[in-house]
């Protein structure tokens, strides 16, 4: 960084058309431009209110179960050499991910508003089960789209999703992953718009949803913020998460954004290598471009049509990224980063078998970079990793990576 | 003039309504939609709506979907598209034409260029789904630029106000949505649109198409009593595509798609005042 950035010029972003910088902003049909703004008026008036927090903490505190444990993985960290490393223990949430921070609060949006529908896209199936937990409890009817390719890689989380009620519709078309749901629930919140909530999993979509899902988020950040101090005495020298859309990422950093001395990094999905088209990581091997309702960088190809991604986990395969992870990685605040399919491999049994936790492969990707930057670094130091999912879910896919059928 | 108001007020003066059919550019292939072009006219086009493909084409219900991904598979780019127009500029420079699609991939080949090579090559208009009034800046301004004109949508969820700075912004026509949904569903409301229709035209004195759910010359005709223009896409992608499917050739195709919309021209033609 080159000049200090201070609070204020992180309150700035979004702004009223909900750009940050040039990124972000509101590219989707007329259709939907009424809706998107009924819910940013709702939105900041609710954010605002008393009660809302109120009930929204509460859900947090009994329904969720924060907060989520800032754990030192000491085992590990001497194994790695280097930094202390933590855990910010997002898996220990109810559905197994920091993806339910963001749909209790949506929901609670939802229910406001008086929606008596639900619609999700996923592609781990994290951010469907969380939608799925969530409208089974308030009653509401709930349609969760799915790539073919992931529901076939993450069958257990679609049986979840069954037994909590939800109806999962498999996408056929594009590259049948996360990218095509989206499109596909876009869809359908254009045809259902008058009684659909359309609750989106990450920071992406067209303004108001990053910010929101960003709000919903940053509590991550926030209890991180004060275990650090409780536990440590100090901030964080660094923060690491994984990026697909970029939730448990932003929801990380954004409380640390004008704490000049904490350093962050974006792990994305690198998939076979970013030399070899075969991968998930638009913020390193990607151009700016407009998709799924807003500006931001992309994979693409020379004509601007969205290309196929690949990673081994699910909810990293996405072409697109949060917008205002663009605007960070435009102003030098946060590392974007890569870790390969075999590297995350490596880092899910890597933990598992020392510290007896069993990462999701999203995270697996935070959790080998923090390996490598933890090397770098001196034992006086502590890098907290966002452990933002559990991965029960990935057992068939890792056991399949190592030859055994299930 | 535009070509387009051109069209639009000769047809006013002959108390006819303008038939706009939507194709996707490169649909089935690349070779043959100039030809479907000059067909089209043939058959009683008015204005012809040409789709550039693209990867995500999140307003389209599953026909449309599928022409695009036909055109991608053939390799169908931006560049392409304009080219096809120019060629069809060759035999034909009265028919107005204009281009449908998304942000991305005119963004990507710069507003600048874009507009530059559309305007060379006769493109009269674009219309980007996914580029609403508070987006359009950029875009607008190179449009103007070049004297193309700048098509938009209104929904039947659009309010007064949006109605009113959306009617500020249009050039050449209003392209009004007729339902909440995707290309290609069915549930045209009739007197909903007339409501809307009474609306717009409160606030621009531009003529307004309407599109989305008009499938063959009965719904045509329903919203031509009341409408400037129809749309008609998803039903001559569909002709053309189960053709295909059922082993016709590309001849055969075009047959379909021409003989549906001539028996739309048919039926709009026999309102005429």
């Amino acid at each position: 960084m080159t000049s200090k950035m201070t609070q204020e010029l992180f309150d700035t972003v979004p702004d009223c058309d909900g750009r940050f910088g040039v990124y972000g902003g509101k590219f989707v049909a007329e259709t939907l431009m009424s809706a998107l703004a009924e819910l940013e008026a709702l939105y900041r008036k609710l954010s605002a209110d008393a009660a809302f927090q109120r009930e929204l903490d509460e859900d947090l505190a009994h329904y969720v179960g924060r907060p989520s444990p800032l754990y030192e993985a000491k085992r590990w960290s001497n194994k790695v050499g280097g930094a202390r490393i933590f855990l910010k223990r997002e898996d220990l949430n109810h559905t197994g991910a920091h993806k339910v921070n963001n749909t209790v609060g949506q929901a609670l949006l939802a229910k406001y508003m008086g929606k008596r529908r639900v619609i999700a896209e996923t592609g781990a199936g994290q951010h469907g089960v969380a939608t799925a937990t969530i409208a089974a409890r308030l009653g509401l009817e709930c349609h969760v789209f799915m790539g073919e390719e992931d529901v076939r890689r993450q069958a257990l989380n679609v049986y979840r999703m069954k037994l909590l009620g939800a109806t999962v519709v498999p996408v056929t078309s594009g590259s049948r992953t996360l990218k095509d749901a989206m499109n596909e629930a876009m869809r359908d919140w254009v045809t259902n718009v008058d009684d659909t909530f359309y609750i989106i999993g990450t920071v992406a979509g067209p303004h108001p949803y990053p910010m929101l899902v960003r709000d919903f988020q940053s509590v991550i950040g926030r209890e991180t913020r004060v275990q650090s101090l409780a536990q440590v005495g100090k901030l964080p020298d660094a923060l690491v998460a994984c990026v697909g859309g970029g939730s448990n990422a932003i929801g990380l950093f954004h409380p640390f954004l004008a704490d000049d001395e904490v350093a962050m990094y974006g792990v994305e999905a690198g998939g076979h290598g970013v030399s070899t088209n075969q991968h998930a990581a638009p913020l390193t091997a990607g151009t700016p471009g407009i998709l799924h309702g807003n500006r931001t960088y992309l994979m693409q190809d020379a004509d601007g049509q969205i290309m196929h991604t690949h990673s081994v986990s699910a909810g990293l395969d996405y072409p697109g990224v949060g917008p205002e992870h663009s605007w960070l990685k435009d102003i030098g605040r946060v590392n974007y980063v890569v870790a390969n399919d075999d590297e995350a491999l490596a880092a899910f049994h890597s933990l598992t078998r020392i510290e007896g936790i069993m990462p999701a492969l999203e995270t697996a990707h935070a959790l080998a970079y923090a390996e490598k930057l933890a090397a770098t670094m001196t034992p006086e130091q502590m890098i907290v990793v966002n452990l933002s999912g559990r991965g029960d879910k990935d057992i068939h896919t890792v056991a399949q990576i190592d030859g055994l059928e299930m | 003039m535009s070509r387009i108001a051109g069209r639009f007020q000769a047809l006013a003066e002959q108390g006819r309504k303008a038939l706009i059919p939507y194709i996707v550019a490169g649909d089935p292939t690349r070779e043959v939609t100039v030809q479907l072009m000059h067909r089209l006219v043939e058959a009683g086009a008015d204005i012809i709506e040409v789709g550039v493909p693209f990867s995500d084409p999140m307003s389209e219900g599953p026909v449309i979907q599928l022409g695009h991904e036909r055109a991608l598979a053939d390799g169908t780019s931006l560049r392409n598209v304009i080219d096809m127009v120019s060629q069809f500029r060759q035999q034909d420079n009265a028919t107005p034409v204009l281009l449908m699609g998304y942000a991305n991939p005119v963004e990507h080949m710069g507003y600048a260029t874009f507009c530059d090579a559309a305007a060379a090559a006769g493109i009269d208009a674009l219309l980007t789904v996914d580029i609403p009034p508070e987006e359009v800046e950029a875009v607008n301004a190179e449009l103007v630029r070049v004297d193309m004109d700048n098509i938009f949508l209104i929904a039947p969820t659009t309010p007064d106000d949006r109605i009113e700075v959306i009617a500020r912004q249009a050039r050449g026509f209003i392209y009004y949505v007729s339902l909440k949904g995707v290309t290609g569903a069915g549930h045209l409301d009739v007197d909903d649109v007339t409501f809307h229709l009474d609306k717009i035209r409160s606030h621009s004195s531009l003529p307004v198409a309407v599109g989305f759910g008009i499938k063959d010359a009965a719904s045509a005709m329903t919203v031509a009593r009341v409408a400037d223009g129809v749309v008609v896409g998803s039903a001559l992608v569909n002709a053309m595509a189960q053709t295909i499917e059922e082993g016709g050739d590309t001849e055969a195709a075009i047959t379909a798609a021409t003989s549906l919309l001539s028996s739309i021209r048919e039926g709009i033609d026999s309102l005429a005042s």
